[in-house]
């Protein structure tokens, strides 16, 4: 550095007709351009914008809490209003809804579709993880789409099991029954095992009969009719399977029904009431109800007991 | 303006000068955003129900720590509405008060789990966790049944819990001394659970994994993914008023 000259004057550089800041090294020399205009502007703008932000919304910490801000702004109020906002949108559709019972809702095909609308959204964020994207299910969690039911497949006896859900711990209501762990808890030898398995599986016509499932039937007359039924018809009040069909919940092949005899399953449902508001379940209901398999309510209704009632008359073709 | 200008020179040639400045600068900044957190009153909220983990609970909170479940579940649901129908009620920051480190994350390969306690049966979550292509096919999540197969070596958690009682977690003298007894009750069903219940009050107490003679990760965690988002009742009517009433946030 040579000498300092900005006190002595401005010094304007030929070429561009810039001012130079007025230091050299070894004959470069540095100019002083000023700062672009729209830079300058933009950043005072910035400024102010800052200054307006901070008296509008919530931004200086004081003793309690933030600064508010005139306009009262909060991400948690802003939600709470759109929430709030799409609420009343459908609150309408809600109501009638709420007040139409569950049966009589097919008699307004547009209430009906906007059930079904609204049970298919629940389902998506609530049920698929489960039952599957289509509603198909996987092995131990039962496909929704066929007339297979375990429990019952009239809305009501849905809206129940979504109400109350299955062997759900917590659940005063919940549906229950326990298959004993045969082979496990020693009820059945392990040959037993594979006797009453092989007569299962002549149940279900995937056999035919041979001597061990003629030792095996007897088995079944005294272990498993009781909840089964006498042909493996099953039972909706106990939610036990129909086992002289070709649909199987934990497969019907040999190993896995070996398996199922020895050790049991007691599949899960949660309850979905106080998770979900009635309205939703009772949405969700339809909206499983209209994917094929839905039943028509037990003609007679001889007042509790509907899944006793829908297990007395299970309509041709359907199961369990 | 010319003075300034001359007297800001001097700053910039002097390489000490800008250094100490440029500090001080830096920490006003950090204080100002940063030390209010330490007393205004809404950092944390105040809310019913919060309890610290079950030693078991907490031994699960480990593996998932361990395991790296954070680098694909976040644990924070943020107030929109897109998120809040999909998970559930936004997450606050009393619920995770006493998570050390905490879980919340940014990054979701997987859904957030904030709430995913009790909105699947046990059995779901060891399936899940098993095969998770079993129920949920288009996953990419990797497999964990080893943690089926690992009985739980959680170690001693007596000063597992005393260390999080340094750090503010309000463990009493005697839930730490009972650590390990209230870890291996809360499996087992069969066990008396009356000491436990005193010191957890609302914790469930089953066997997790499906698999009641043995005591496995797999039982740890899912216990700890059974618990998560369902201690506080944030759709209870007060709280629910309360939240979106308050200011200054």
């Amino acid at each position: 550095m040579t000498h300092d000259n900005t006190h002595a004057g401005k010094v304007i550089d030929d070429a561009t007709g810039t001012a130079k800041v007025g230091h050299e090294w070894d004959g470069i020399e540095e100019l002083d351009t000023p700062l672009p205009r729209w830079w300058l502007w933009t950043f005072y703008a910035s400024i102010v914008f800052a200054l307006v932000y901070v008296v509008l919304y919530p931004a200086i910490p004081m003793l309690h809490s933030a600064s508010t801000g005139v306009l009262g702004w909060s991400s948690r109020g802003v939600l709470a209003e759109e929430v709030a906002h799409e609420k009343a949108e459908h609150q309408g559709v809600r109501d009638a809804i709420a007040a139409t019972p569950i049966e009589a809702l097919a008699a307004d095909p547009k209430l009906q579709r906007a059930a079904i609308e609204g049970g298919r959204a629940a389902f998506k964020v609530n049920c698929v993880q489960c039952h599957g994207a289509g509603a198909a299910g996987a092995t131990g969690y039962p496909n929704l789409n066929d007339d297979d039911w375990l429990w019952g497949g009239d809305l009501n006896t849905i809206q129940q099991t979504l109400v109350n859900g299955i062997r759900y711990p917590g659940n005063d209501a919940t549906r229950s029954s326990l298959m004993p762990s045969f082979g496990k808890d020693g009820i059945l030898t392990a040959a037993q095992v594979q006797d009453v398995v092989s007569f299962v599986r002549v149940l279900s016509k995937q056999d035919p009969a041979n001597g061990a499932s003629r030792r095996g039937a007897q088995i079944f007359a005294d272990n498993c009719a009781v909840c089964h039924g006498a042909n493996g018809e099953g039972n909706r009040s106990v939610g036990a399977p129909r086992l002289s069909d070709k649909i199987w919940l934990y497969g019907g092949d040999r190993a896995s029904l070996v398996n199922t005899v020895t050790n049991a399953h007691a599949g899960v449902m949660p309850a979905w009431t106080g998770r979900l508001d009635p309205v939703t379940i009772k949405m969700l209901a339809v909206y499983v109800h209209s994917l094929g398999g839905g039943e028509a309510a037990p003609a007679p209704a001889p007042a509790p007991a509907p899944a006793a009632s829908a297990a007395a008359a299970p309509p041709a073709g359907a199961a369990q | 303006m010319a003075t300034f200008m001359e007297r800001h020179r001097k700053l910039e040639r002097n390489v000490t000068l800008l250094g100490v400045l440029a500090f001080a600068a830096v920490t006003v900044g950090g204080i100002v955003e940063i030390a209010p957190l330490f007393w205004i009153d809404n950092t944390i909220e105040k809310v019913q129900g919060m309890r610290p983990y079950t030693p078991l609970e907490q031994a699960g909170r480990d593996i998932y720590v361990r395991e790296g479940c954070y680098v694909c579940h976040s644990q924070m649901i943020r107030p929109f509405r897109d998120e809040v129908e999909r998970y559930g009620h936004y997450s606050l920051a009393a619920e995770s008060m006493y998570d050390h480190p905490f879980q919340w994350g940014s990054k979701r390969t997987g859904p957030d789990l904030a709430r995913v306690g009790g909105k699947y049966s046990d059995e779901w979550q060891v399936q899940h966790l098993t095969a998770p292509r079993s129920v949920v096919p288009e996953s990419i999540m990797p497999t964990y049944g080893f943690l089926k197969e690992q009985a739980l070596d959680q170690g001693d958690m007596v000063p597992a819990l005393q260390t999080l009682e340094r750090v503010g977690v309000p463990y009493t003298k005697e839930e730490i001394a009972a650590a390990n007894d209230d870890l291996k009750a809360q499996a087992d069903p069969d066990a008396d659970h009356a000491a436990f219940l005193k010191h957890y009050p609302g914790a469930t107490v089953r066997d997790f994994d499906g698999d009641p003679k043995r005591l496995t990760e797999m039982d740890a965690l899912v216990a700890y993914l059974q618990v998560l988002g369902t201690m506080v009742d944030v759709n209870a009517p007060a709280a629910q008023e309360h939240l979106a009433k308050e200011k200054g946030r």
